[in-house]
Order: C-alpha cells, then structure tokens, then sequence
C-alpha cells in the first residue's frame, strides 16, 4: 500500500465525488466532499473505494501509520486492503494531540490520544453510508449491513465508492455508535500488518533526507566546537574553487556558519575547508568529570522537595532509628538520541510563503518559529510530514532547532533557491539535545524485618522544561516534572520517602530522550528496591509485590505485570549454572512494564541472554506493535546503559560518530519475550514504557551472577565487560 | 570529470571527482535514494549496496574503486534471494523506523547468497555492520530464518 505524503495528493486524488469526515475546530463531526475545503479530513473515501486515513501524528516507526488508521477502519468495517495512509498538514486546531491541546506527537500518547477521535471518525462515515445506501434502496438503516467495505441488504450489495457521492450530501450524525469491544475484528489481531512495511523494504519510502527539489542547495552549518560559543570571524577562502561549493555565511545569531554546496558532497566538504574563528567567552568549558562532581556536589542541600507530603525531617528520623541503611550513588551521563536518519528539513519558497519538507514531530512549534523568523504569517508556513527515520525525541524540540536553522540559511541565502538543511552524525552527536547527565543518591532505612522504613532520594540533573514553553504545564514549585518522573510519583507504598531535587546549570541544551526521566528515575529505583531486597534476604520479587498490595489501580496493574513476567520467566524456578536473573518493573506513560533479563558470564564478560517482558497498556490495538515497541524500547535501552555516553574534554564533546558512540548491535543481544496482558482498559502508551525496566533488570541480573553492582553508568566504565 | 557506473544493470555516466562517494552518486546525481545515509564512515551499514554481489558500504567507496563493478541497490535487487528476504521482511513486520532497513536487506540477501542456511553466528557476523536504532534485531534474524527456509524448499 502506497503511503500519501502529500495533502495536495490525496486532495487532489480525491476527486469531486469522494467523501471526506473530519472535524471542526470545535470538535464537532462534519462531512461533505474534500474539495469543499470547510474542514480538514480524517478520512476520505475515493470514487473507487479507496479510504484513505488522514494520520495526525507523524511516522517514526512507532507505528502510527497504522495504529490510526486500524481505529477507522475498525468502525468503518473497511477492508484493510483499500486503507491508505496521508499526513496530516499543519494545522493546529484541527489535528491537535488531544493529550496536549497542540499538533504534536509525543509522551507515548498517539494511539492513546486518537483511539475515541478515530473511530468516531470511522463510525461516522460508515453511518453516512449506510444511510446512503438506505436511500438508494428504500431500506431501513438498521437493516443494513457493512463487511470488509461492501455495504449490503438483502443480497445487494455496493462498494463505499458508489456510496461516496450520495454520503457526502447527508449530515453526519452527531454521535455515532461506536462498536462494542466484543465486537473488534480489526483492533487486537495480533497478525494486521503493517501499512509502512512494504515501501520500507523497496526502497520507496521517501523521508526528508530524500527531498530533492528544482534548484535546491544544500546546506551543512559548521557549528561551534563548544556549546555557546559563537562566530567572531569567518574564512572561507579555503572551499573557493571546491567543486560545487556555493558560498558560506554567518548565521544571524552566530551560532554557526550556513556552508552551502549544489549537493550533500560538496556541503559536506566545503565545510571542512573552511575556518571560524569562535568566541569562546560565554561557553561550557568543562570537562564531564568535573561536572558530574558539581553535580554531586549538588546532592547535599536539595533546591526543591518533591514529595510536599514527606517532611524530609521524618525520612532524616528514620535512617537515624534504622536497623541497617542501604545507600548507593548513581551516575547517569549525557545521552544522544542519534536517529539513523540525521537531522534534517528542506523549506522551498510557495506562492504565499513557505514550505516545509520534514519528519515534523512538533508541527505546532515549528510553523510559528519558522515564521517568526521568516516575517510570514502562521498560516503561510506550510508543512509537509514525511516518514521520519526515527527520532526517539529529538525531533521534538521547544524551539524546532533544526527546522530554525533551516529557515535561516533560506533567508540568508535571499529566500528564492530551496535549501535543504542536512545534518551529519558529527552534528547529531556532538550537537547536543542530550539526555541530561544526572547524579542520584539514595539512602533507605530498613527495619529489624527488612522493612523500609525511610527513604531519602536526592537527585541533580538540569531541567529539560525550564525556559521552554511549555515550563508552564510542566514545572510546579520548582520542580520540573520531567526531572522526577518515575521516582515522586512512584506507586510503591513507600513509608517516609522523601525525593530532594536540585537542578544544574549548563549551556548544553538538553532533551527528553526516549522515556524521559523514567530512564534514569527508574534505574536508580529499581536497583535501590533490589539492594533492600537482598538487605532483607527476601526475593526481589516477592519483595516488590510486598509493596504493591491493595486495590489502589497503579499496583494492582504493576503486580499483574511483575507476576506474568516472573512466570513467563522461569522466576521460581532454579537458574542454570553460570547465569545470572534480574527483574524490574514500571510505570511509565499510563503503561505497567515489568522484565527479566538473564545473563551469563563467560571469562569475565557478560552476555544477554534472554528478555522476558510483560506490558500492561490497557486495550491492546495493535498487539504485534505493542510488541515491536517493547522490543525495540528495550533495545534502545540496553545499549545506553551498556556502554553509551557523551562526554566532554574542554567542553568538546568527545564522541562524534558511532566508532566512539558504538550502538547495541545484533550479536549483542539475545530473544525478546514480549507478554501482553489482556485488558479492557482505554489503551496507553507503548513507544516509551519498554525501556525504563530494561537497563535496572539487566543491572541486577549483573549482580545477581557476579556481586557487582552497575551504579555507574555506562556499565563498561564501571568496569562491566559484554562479549 | 566523467566516469561510467554500472548501477542495477544500466550504464550511467556522471560528472563527478574520482574520490566522490559511491553514496552520494546513488542519492544526488542518480535520484535513487532507497541507500542511506546514516554516518559516512562504515560504520554503521545504511549506505549497503552490492558490489559484484558483495555487501558493500557505499559512503566509504569511491568512484574510482568501482571500475568494471557491477553495482546493486535496494531498487534494483530482483532474484529468489531478494525475493525471500523481502518477504520475510514484510510477513514479519520487521520494520519501525525503515531508514536502515535498504541497508538491511542487501546485507541479508548478500549472506544468504554465499550461505544459503546461515547460522546465529553466521548472521551476527554478516549483519554486524548494520546499526539498527529502533532495535529491530530479533525479527531481522528471524526474518533471515525464514527466508533462508524459503529458499530451501
């Protein structure tokens, strides 16, 4: 199935006589033909039948292009061979992410955020049909029937594109019925494949850095060695006479310089011929080891509490009373995203203004702050979504980074040619966006039974919200959420625990990176609640269950996962010689995760063997996604805490390409057990969840077969060896 | 200058420098942007091609290294080999984000074209070179499985 990417394709592919059923900036269904313009579709429906599922959010594998359109053709009772797939255009009121109130994608809410929208979308253009087709056969609706996209009613029947025309002239009713869950053929078959698969594996799937356009030059920047330091002079005599170079200019703000080229090679090139002369007076000149100690440093008077229902005196009272006191300090390092499609956004002049070329995460940031800087009005900005080659957050950032830099080195160079904006991995890696480095120390007060008493949880890290704008959602009394999440609101019943927060100070930029603050809030966590296991001499486990009991939602759905997990796992029974078994489990992103990972060790070196999963995100849509997510969310996560971390020398970052930022590979791990649970509760987050358990089961697997424990991270500079 | 390429069975002539990237060639000048670029050192295998059916990463070869070769792309892979792994790619949805997956593929069939029942370790040798950040390993082994049983039978 070919996927749409443009608006004005499936517009114009639509015709005079399709239907489209969309929304109003109100909220309210509305229908009618997509030429009429009155609103923007979710779905349309071609003279030939084709459906075509306008998707909101955009593709970075997560599997939207599919989940979405499952929730349509769900109600719809559509073929799933006659769905096709378009983004949506910007547009901030009609598409936005019902979770945040903007055109966004993030958080793990996607399938989460559409699941009512989308299937009210799809209900309300098989109503029109069917009434449709009522007409046409002077039946009564109730008497109709809709399978795999043929309407029928006593042996006749019609496809959706005879119905289209006469649909398209009747109001949409105002709540359609939605399905009952028994009901589902398409939502939860775990074997609907994907609509991304096949342009995928041909070659034809078309991302931003694919974009070639009449004219286009492209542009690489020669940024600053250090972050903060700007341009004071600049020399490009060196790249005249380069074959294909074009010219080089300062960016308005000096923080780097537009190097130009007629094509990726000669940009590339031209770059490194040419000489910057950095102002280095306002930037980070530290080295990593420094700032992790001013981090720690931090640890001693927290700025802010963030539990206000903990006195921390109280916590201070139960380590002094304690029987024993566990306590360990948790060193967490600056983390690149580093999609495998580097950064990048191609922007070509339009009659009226702009247009954007882009895997667009945060439509609703990057069409104002491309036309701030363009002088042009919102609605000017055009953007068009394309596959995104993943983004693990990256993609989203508050001030559209890249997507500025690309409006920039457009207007420098006049505002007529096309420029297509390319990152390369140096870029990626060396800038910034991190993952931010962060310092826990965590001390609990057991009882004579190994009870926990008292815990005292002090963290530093920078905030990722403050300054951005959505510091005023997110940060409350201080405390950015986003630096605490996984930890304060832990649904562990946790007597005196107490989380002190202090935030540091650096230019580097730093970003939600895949799950956010759960990937250091839940590593720290669950290693903690394995030391106090062991403390205890009870099993980590049974430990954990002991403070999940009760009614209360959050533990009963963390205690489900850990005991399918457990099960899945072999948890009771005894481990082969030579092997290690760790398990930590989650909450994260309205999602329950819990994993066991089972390693062993060969002359020192430690090899995964297994991981064995169990995901609770409610009403399960896409079961074989969900899976892929955990999947892959483990992955991703395994890798980090394995052995990558940026670090800086003289405030230069000191991995640049993936020799010194070396991936999770294929021989680096072993199967992915990945368990459901099955549930009627409205669906969650799966993009995100898999990864926060993943890095504290392998580090108390680690520990389990060699003593040691990983508390500082990557586990290969706490001397830990993989093979 | 000029030089000749032969890319998926046609002979193209391009106005380039001898120590151009094979990558950039394929993406730039001949429009096939099925290859990838992810790093431009080889090291992480978005850029595969087939070099006289050899896996090959294309940012680190150079025009004047392919002389008389006969280069394959994702676009131009046809045969029973590629067939199957495309196959198999697709019946077990092993793809997230796709951007490595070209690479992927012709590193596969690549493999199985020299062994055609690869082991574990036969695979993780073969495909060590390609990086895959939405961790989508299991099913690529999987998928190279399966495919290779195809062939079989």
């Amino acid at each position: 199935m070919t996927l749409q990417t443009s608006r004005r394709g499936f517009l114009l592919a639509g015709g005079l006589s399709a239907l489209a059923v969309g929304f109003t900036p109100g909220g309210r269904l509305a229908a009618g033909t997509p030429a009429s313009h009155a609103f923007n579709p979710f779905v349309t429906i071609d003279s030939d039948g084709r459906v075509t599922v306008i998707v909101k959010h955009f593709e970075m594998g997560q599997g939207t292009s599919t989940g979405l359109p499952t929730l349509v053709a769900e109600e719809l009772d559509a073929d799933w061979e006659q769905i096709a797939v378009a983004f949506a255009p910007a547009d901030n009121r009609r598409y936005a992410n019902l979770a945040f109130g903007i055109q966004s994608t993030g958080g793990s809410t996607a399938i989460a955020n559409s699941f009512l929208q989308y299937r009210q979308a799809g209900a309300a253009a098989r109503d029109l049909l069917v009434r449709a087709a009522a007409g046409i056969w002077g039946a009564d609706p109730a008497d109709i029937t809709v399978q795999k996209g043929m309407v029928g009613h006593g042996g006749k029947t019609l496809g959706f594109g005879a119905l289209a025309a006469a649909a398209a002239g009747l109001t949409p009713a105002e709540a359609p019925r939605l399905k009952d869950p028994s009901a589902f053929r398409l939502i939860g078959d775990p074997k609907l494949p994907r609509k991304d698969s096949q342009d995928k594996t041909d070659g034809r799937a078309r991302f931003a850095m694919d974009m070639k356009l009449p004219g286009m030059v492209v542009c690489v920047l020669k940024r600053p060695p250090r972050f903060g330091a700007r341009v004071r002079q600049l020399d490009s005599s060196g790249a005249e006479g380069l074959p294909g170079f074009v010219g080089a200019k300062s960016l308005p703000d000096a923080s780097g310089v537009a190097v130009y080229g007629k094509d990726s090679w000669s940009a590339i090139r031209a770059r490194d011929a040419i000489e910057v002369d950095w102002d280095m007076t306002q930037a980070e000149n530290r080295h990593s080891d420094r700032m992790l100690s001013d981090h720690l440093a931090l640890l001693a008077a927290p700025h802010y509490q963030a539990r206000k229902q903990v006195d921390p005196a109280e916590t201070a009272a139960a380590l002094a009373g304690a029987a024993k006191v566990v306590e360990a300090e948790f060193h967490f390092p600056f983390l690149a995203h580093a999609p495998m499609e580097p950064l990048v956004c191609v922007i070509e002049p339009t009659a009226q203004g702009v247009r954007l070329y882009d895997g667009s995460q945060f439509p609703a940031n990057t069409q104002p702050t491309v036309a701030e800087l363009l002088g042009l009005e919102v609605e000017r900005v055009e953007i068009e979504t394309l596959y995104a080659g993943g983004s693990f957050g990256r993609r989203a950032t508050p001030n559209s980074d890249y997507q500025a830099e690309a409006a920039m080195a457009f207007a420098l160079l006049g505002g007529e040619t096309p420029v297509k904006l390319v990152w390369t991995r140096e870029d990626d890696l060396g800038g910034g966006y991190y993952r931010p480095m962060a310092a826990h120390r965590a001390r609990i007060a057991l009882d004579q039974d190994g009870r926990i008493r008292g815990w005292d949880h002090r963290l530093a890290t920078k905030s990722i919200l403050k300054g951005s704008p959505f510091e005023s959602f997110l940060v409350h009394d201080g405390v950015d959420h986003t630096s605490v999440e996984g930890l304060a609101d832990s649904p562990y019943a946790l007597p005196a625990f107490s989380v002190g927060l202090s935030d540091f100070e650096t230019p580097i930029p730093v970003l939600w990176w895949r799950s956010v603050g759960h990937t250091h809030n839940a590593y720290a966590m669950e290693v903690m609640m394995d030391l106090a296991a062991e403390a205890a001499g009870q099993d980590p486990v049974a430990y954990r269950l002991s403070y999940l009991e009760g009614e209360d939602k959050d533990r009963r759905r963390l205690t489900g996962v850990l005991k399918l997990a457990a099960e899945k796992a072999g948890w009771s029974g005894p481990t082969a010689p030579n092997r290690g078994r760790g398990v930590a489990v989650h909450k994260s992103f309205d999602s329950y995760v819990a994993e066991v990972v089972e390693v062993s060790g060969h002359d020192g070196a430690i090899r995964i063997e297994k991981v064995t999963c169990a995901v609770d995100c409610g009403l399960p849509v896409n079961p074989d996604i969900i899976k892929a997510q955990m999947e892959g969310g483990i992955g991703y996560g395994l890798g980090a805490v394995m052995r990558n971390e940026i670090t800086l020398s003289g405030g230069e970052v000191e991995q640049l390409n993936f020799p010194d930022y070396e991936p999770l590979r294929i021989a680096d791990i072993g199967p992915i057990e990945v368990h459901i649970l099955p549930s009627a509760e409205a669906p969650t987050g799966v993009g995100e969840p898999g990864l926060p358990p993943a890095g504290p089961a392998l580090a108390n697997a680690i520990r389990a077969l060699s003593g040691t424990t990983a508390t500082q991270l990557p586990m290969i500079k706490g001397g830990i060896a993989f093979s | 200058m000029s030089l000749t390429l032969h890319i998926n069975g046609e002979t193209h002539s391009v106005d380039a420098e001898e120590d151009t990237p094979l990558l950039w060639v394929i993406r730039d000048d001949l429009d096939m942007t099925g290859t990838k670029f992810g790093c431009g050192v080889a090291a992480c295998g978005s850029c595969t091609v087939l070099v006289d059916g050899i896996a090959t990463r294309s940012c680190q070869t150079y025009l004047s290294d392919l002389e008389d070769s006969q280069v394959t792309t994702i676009e131009g892979i046809r045969g029973p080999v590629a067939d199957a792994v495309q196959q198999a790619w697709r019946d077990l949805d092993v793809v997230q984000c796709g951007y490595c997956q070209s690479g992927q593929i012709l590193s596969a069939v690549s493999l199985l074209s020299e062994v055609p029942k690869p082991s574990d370790a036969d695979i993780d040798a073969a495909m060590a070179g390609n990086v895959c950040r939405c961790a989508t390993y299991r099913r690529i082994r999987a998928a190279i499985h399966r495919a290779a049983a195809k062939l079989e039978s």
